[in-house]
C-alpha cells in the first residue's frame, strides 16, 4: 500500500490562443484564455493511479489556485483520485515559485501519510520547473526529476528511470520521495463515466459560498454538511487552516519581481548561404559564437 | 482537440431537443436508483446532464484517439494466425480506453456494472464511434448481445454474462448466418442437442460472423430435430472456448478492423436462452430492432465523417483561382449532403426514441403484471409503438444506409482524383459505408419488412394530425408540398392494390416505402424548423427534393415501367 499526493495546476491553454491575449502592458489577459488541466500533471496523476492499482493505497490530488481551480480537481475525481484538496486564499495570489512551494509543502505536511508526491515537470504557463524541486526541499525529502518510468517499488525504496541530456539514468531512492514526470511517458486514462456522473456536482467551500451569495435562502453550514454527506465536498485549505505566516505567502512572500515584459516577434531579416565545406562551417561557428548564439 | 459530440452543432441541437421523459422515468424507477448508486440521477434534468457528460467522454475519445488510430487500423486490419484472431493494435487500444471510461456496458442495469443509459443515447454513442472508426462499431456496438441475455435470459445467466460485458472483459458476437442461411434465417441448420443430464451442446458451422472470435456468442441453432422452418430454432449462449474453432476470417472491402469469422462448433457446451422454439420468431426478431438501429447509427457516423472531409477539402482546394467551395456545382453537392445528413439524423433519433419507449413500456408492463396491477392503458400504447417500430426501424435502416453510400460517393467525387488515392481518408469511408446497406438485412429486405406497415398506413393518424397543425416560422407552404406527396402516395397505393399482381407489388414496394418515408421525415424536419431558423433551409430543400422524387416514384409505378418484369428471361438472355 502506497499513498500518493499529486500536485496539479490549472493553466491557461496556451496552445489554443484566440482573441487578444496580451494586454497593452505586456501581461497576459487570462480571462481570454480557456483554462485547462496542465498536461504533465495529468500524467503525474496517471502514474499515481497506476501505483494504486498495482500496490493499493490512496491517491490525493491537491491544487493551489483561485476557486475556479476546483474544475481540475473534479477532473482528478473523474480519473480516479480518492480525495482532492483546493488550496485557495486571496492572500495566496501573486505567488512566485518560492511562495507557491511553501504553501504546497505546508499543505502536504498537513495532509500527511504519504509515500509519494507527484508533480508534472513544469506548468505550461510559467515553464519554470521549480515548484516540484522546491517543494521536495521544503519537505526535506529526496526528489527524482524528469521521471520517465517507475521500474520498481518496495517498502524501502523506488527505482525509477529519469531522463538526462543524451540518455537516461536509473536511480534508486528511499521513500518518501517526490517525483516530477515528463509528458509522454504514459497516456492519462479517460474520465470514468461512472465517476463523472457521481462527482459532477462536487463543490469546494468557495463554490458553495458563491451559491449562498446568489440565494439568500441557502446557508453555508447546511450546504457544507449536505455536500459532505453526499461525498461531494471538495476539501478546502486556506491560509488560516494551514496556520501560515502571511509574510511567506502570495505576493508578500515572493521575491521574484517581473522587471519588464516584452513581446518578441522572431523574424528572419536576411539569408546567408553556407557552402558545405570545412572552412565555411568554421566561419559559421565563429560567427554564431560572436553573436552569443553558441557558447 | 476535436470532440465529436461538442463540435457537431446538429447533434447538439438534436440532443438539446430530446424528449426522453418517460423513457428515463421507467429506466430509473422514478429515480429510486439514486439511493443505491451514487452515479444514478436524481431527476430528469440530472439524467440528461449525465447523458451529456457521457457523450462528451465518447466524443473526446472518438475525436482525439480513435480517429487518430483509424487509418492504421484499416491498414493493419484484424489478423488470423494459427487458428486465432488478433485485433489490430489500434483496435486493442480503443477497446481498452473505452473500458477504462466505463463505456463497454452502457445499456445494462447498474446492478451488473452498467450505466443504465437509454438506447437513444447509446445510438448517439455508436454514431460518434463510427464517425471515428466504423469498424470499431462492430465490437463496441455488439453490447446488444448482452441485451438479449438481459431481456430473455434468466437471472443466473444475467449474472454470469453481463458484468463481463460491462468491465470490457468480454466482447460478444451473434452467430446467426450460415453458408445456406443468410437473408433466409429459417434455413439455419446448426444442430443443438442435449445429453442425459439436460446439458445443451452445439455442433455445426456459422459463416460471416462479425467478431465471431468474441468471448460470448449468441447462437441461433436447430434444437427441434426434424423441423425445417423458423419454429424449430432456439437461442443459445456459449463461450468462445476451444470447442469453437475459427476456421478463417474474411478478406473484406472495408471495416478491416472488424474480424468476420467462419466458426465451427464442435460439441460446444451452451445454455438455452429463453424458451425453446422462440429463437428466431421472437428473440432474433427483437434483437433485430436494435441491431438495425446500430447499423443505421454506424451509417450516420460514416456519413458525418465523409461530409466533414468533403467540406474541408472543398474549402482548401483551389482551382480556377478560387476554392472549389465557391463553385456553385460543388456548393450544391455539399448542401445536398448536409440536408441528407440532418434529415437522416432526425429520422434515426426519432426511431431510436420509439424503440426505446417500446422496450421501456414492455419492462413496465412486465413489472405491473408481476405486481398484479392493471396495465391496459400501457398495453394499448405498446401495441401502437410496436407497429411504429416495425415500420420505422427498417425504413431508418434503408434510408440511412443508402444515404451513407450516397454521401460517401459524393464526398469522394468532390475530392476528384485525389479522393481515389489511399492517402486520403475518404476512400476508406466509401469502402466502410458499402457494407451498411447489406448486413443486418439488405436494403431490399428492409423494404420487404416495411411495406406491410406502409400499405396499412400505420402513420396515417400522425400525418392527419400534422396536416391540421398550423406551422409557423415560414414553413407553412412546405406542409402543402407534404400533403401533395401524401396524395401521390395514396394514388400509387391504390394503383398497386388494384393491380393485384404480387410480382409487381414486390418491385413497386421500394417506391411506396420511399414515398412514405418522405412524408415522415418531412414532418420531423418541419417540427425542427419551428424551433431553429436555420432548419428552415434544411426542411425546404428536403421537402422540395422529396416532391421531385415523389413524382419520379409515382411515374415508375404508374407508367408501366415495371411491367417488363414478366419478360425477365427474354431481356436477360
Amino acid at each position: 500500500m502506497y499513498n500518493s499526493i499529486v500536485m496539479v495546476k490549472q493553466v491557461p491553454d496556451t496552445a489554443n490562443i484566440s482573441g487578444k491575449v496580451m494586454k497593452d502592458d505586456g501581461t497576459v489577459n487570462r480571462a481570454k484564455l480557456p483554462a485547462i488541466f496542465n498536461h504533465e500533471d495529468k500524467v503525474a496523476l496517471e502514474l499515481a493511479l497506476q501505483i494504486k492499482e498495482k500496490y493499493g493505497g490512496k491517491v490525493t490530488a491537491i491544487t493551489m489556485g483561485p476557486p475556479r481551480a476546483s474544475e481540475i480537481l473534479r477532473d482528478c475525481l473523474y480519473m480516479g483520485a480518492d480525495e482532492v484538496y483546493l488550496i485557495s486564499d486571496r492572500k495566496f495570489a501573486g505567488a512566485d515559485t518560492l511562495a507557491t512551494s511553501f504553501v504546497l509543502s505546508e499543505a502536504i505536511k498537513k495532509i500527511g501519510d504519504y509515500h509519494f508526491v507527484f508533480a508534472g515537470r513544469q506548468a505550461i504557463d510559467g515553464d519554470t520547473a521549480q515548484v516540484g524541486p522546491q517543494t521536495a526541499e521544503k519537505l526535506k525529502i529526496p526528489q527524482i526529476t524528469y521521471t520517465e518510468e517507475i521500474k520498481e517499488v518496495n517498502t524501502q525504496k523506488v527505482i525509477a528511470r529519469k531522463k538526462i541530456d543524451g540518455g537516461y539514468e536509473v536511480v534508486e531512492c528511499k521513500l518518501p520521495v517526490l517525483l516530477t514526470v515528463l509528458k509522454d511517458i504514459v497516456e492519462p486514462r479517460p474520465f470514468s463515466s461512472k465517476r463523472v456522473m457521481a462527482f459532477k456536482n462536487a463543490k469546494s467551500l468557495m463554490d458553495l459560498e458563491k451559491l449562498t451569495e446568489e440565494n439568500s435562502l441557502l446557508y453555508i453550514d447546511d450546504l457544507v454538511h449536505e455536500y459532505e454527506e453526499r461525498g461531494l465536498l471538495i476539501k478546502t485549505l486556506t491560509m488560516d487552516d494551514l496556520e501560515l505566516d502571511p509574510k511567506r505567502c502570495g505576493i508578500k512572500g515572493s521575491p521574484t519581481k517581473v522587471y519588464k515584459v516584452e513581446s518578441v516577434v522572431l523574424a528572419g531579416s536576411s539569408q546567408t548561404k553556407v557552402e558545405p565545406t570545412k572552412a565555411a562551417m568554421g566561419e559559421l561557428v565563429d560567427q554564431l559564437m560572436t553573436d552569443h548564439i553558441f557558447g | 482537440m476535436p470532440n465529436y459530440f461538442t463540435d457537431n452543432n446538429d447533434m447538439q441541437f438534436n440532443f438539446n431537443n430530446l424528449d426522453l421523459n418517460e423513457v428515463v422515468e421507467i429506466a430509473e424507477d422514478n429515480f429510486e436508483q439514486a439511493k443505491e448508486f451514487n452515479y444514478a440521477p436524481t431527476s430528469y434534468e440530472d439524467a440528461i446532464e449525465n447523458y451529456k457528460k457521457v457523450l462528451e467522454i465518447v466524443g473526446d475519445i472518438a475525436g482525439n484517439f480513435i480517429a487518430e488510430r483509424a487509418a492504421a487500423v484499416d491498414e493493419e486490419g484484424a489478423e488470423y494466425k494459427d487458428g486465432e484472431v488478433f485485433y489490430a493494435k489500434g483496435t486493442e487500444e480503443n477497446l481498452k480506453q473505452l473500458a477504462a471510461a466505463d463505456l463497454r456496458g452502457m445499456i445494462f442495469p447498474r446492478k451488473y456494472g452498467g450505466l443504465n443509459i437509454p438506447f437513444s443515447i447509446y445510438i448517439m454513442a455508436i454514431e460518434l464511434i463510427s464517425r471515428a472508426d466504423a469498424s470499431l462499431m462492430n465490437i463496441f456496438g455488439l453490447q446488444d448481445i448482452g441485451d438479449t441475455i438481459m431481456k430473455f435470459g434468466n437471472e443466473e445467466q444475467r449474472q454470469e454474462f453481463l458484468p463481463g460485458f460491462c468491465t470490457g472483459e468480454y466482447t460478444g458476437a451473434m452467430a446467426l448466418t450460415e453458408p445456406d442461411a443468410g437473408s433466409d434465417l429459417q434455413a439455419v441448420k446448426l444442430h443443438a442437442y442435449q445429453d442425459d443430464k439436460g446439458q445443451w451442446y452445439l455442433k455445426g458451422v456459422k459463416r460471416f460472423i462479425t467478431n465471431g472470435n468474441g468471448d460470448v456468442l449468441l447462437v441461433l441453432a436447430r434444437s427441434e430435430p426434424g423441423t425445417k422452418d423458423g419454429r424449430g430454432l432456439s437461442m443459445f449462449a456459449c463461450y468462445g472456448d476451444k470447442t469453437v474453432k475459427v476456421r478463417r476470417i474474411e478478406n473484406k472491402l472495408g471495416i478491416h478492423g472488424s474480424p468476420t469469422c467462419e466458426l465451427q462448433f464442435n460439441d460446444t457446451p451452451a445454455q438455452l436462452v429463453g424458451s425453446r422454439r422462440f429463437g428466431l420468431i421472437k428473440y432474433v426478431f427483437d434483437l433485430m430492432f436494435r441491431a438495425r438501429m446500430g447499423v443505421s447509427a454506424q451509417a450516420l457516423g460514416i456519413s458525418q465523417a465523409a461530409y466533414e472531409e468533403a467540406l474541408k477539402y472543398a474549402k482548401d482546394r483551389e482551382q480556377f483561382g478560387k476554392s472549389i467551395y465557391n463553385i456553385p456545382v460543388v456548393a450544391n453537392m455539399l448542401i445536398d449532403m448536409r440536408v441528407m445528413l440532418e434529415a437522416n439524423r432526425v429520422l434515426l433519433y426519432n426511431v431510436a426514441r420509439i424503440v426505446d419507449l417500446k422496450e421501456k413500456l414492455e419492462e413496465k408492463i412486465a413489472k405491473l403484471k408481476e405486481e398484479g396491477k392493471p396495465f391496459g392503458e400501457e398495453n394499448l400504447r405498446l401495441k401502437k409503438l410496436v407497429k411504429e417500430a416495425n415500420l420505422l426501424t427498417p425504413i431508418a435502416k434503408y434510408v440511412l444506409t443508402e444515404g451513407a453510400n450516397k454521401i460517401t460517393y459524393d464526398a469522394l467525387q468532390i475530392h476528384g482524383g485525389t479522393g481515389y488515392m489511399r492517402e486520403f481518408k475518404v476512400e476508406r469511408l466509401v469502402r466502410d459505408a458499402r457494407i451498411t446497406n447489406i448486413y443486418e438485412g439488405t436494403s431490399q429486405l428492409q423494404v420487404v419488412a416495411a411495406i406491410g406497415g406502409v400499405m396499412n398506413d400505420v402513420l396515417g393518424e400522425l400525418f392527419d394530425e400534422k396536416e391540421k397543425k398550423e406551422y409557423t416560422g415560414g414553413v407553412a407552404t412546405l406542409v402543402n408540398h407534404l400533403i401533395e406527396i401524401r396524395e401521390i402516395f395514396r394514388d400509387c397505393l391504390k394503383y398497386v392494390n388494384e393491380k393485384k399482381d404480387p410480382a409487381f407489388q414486390d418491385v413497386a414496394s421500394k417506391e411506396l416505402v420511399e414515398l412514405y418515408s418522405y412524408i415522415f421525415i418531412g414532418y420531423l424536419l418541419l417540427d425542427q424548423a419551428e424551433k431553429e431558423p436555420k432548419k428552415v433551409f434544411i426542411a425546404n430543400r428536403y421537402v422540395l427534393t422529396s416532391l421531385a422524387n415523389a413524382r419520379k416514384n409515382a411515374e415508375s409505378i404508374k407508367d408501366g415501367l415495371f411491367n417488363d418484369i414478366l419478360h425477365t428471361e427474354k431481356i436477360l438472355a
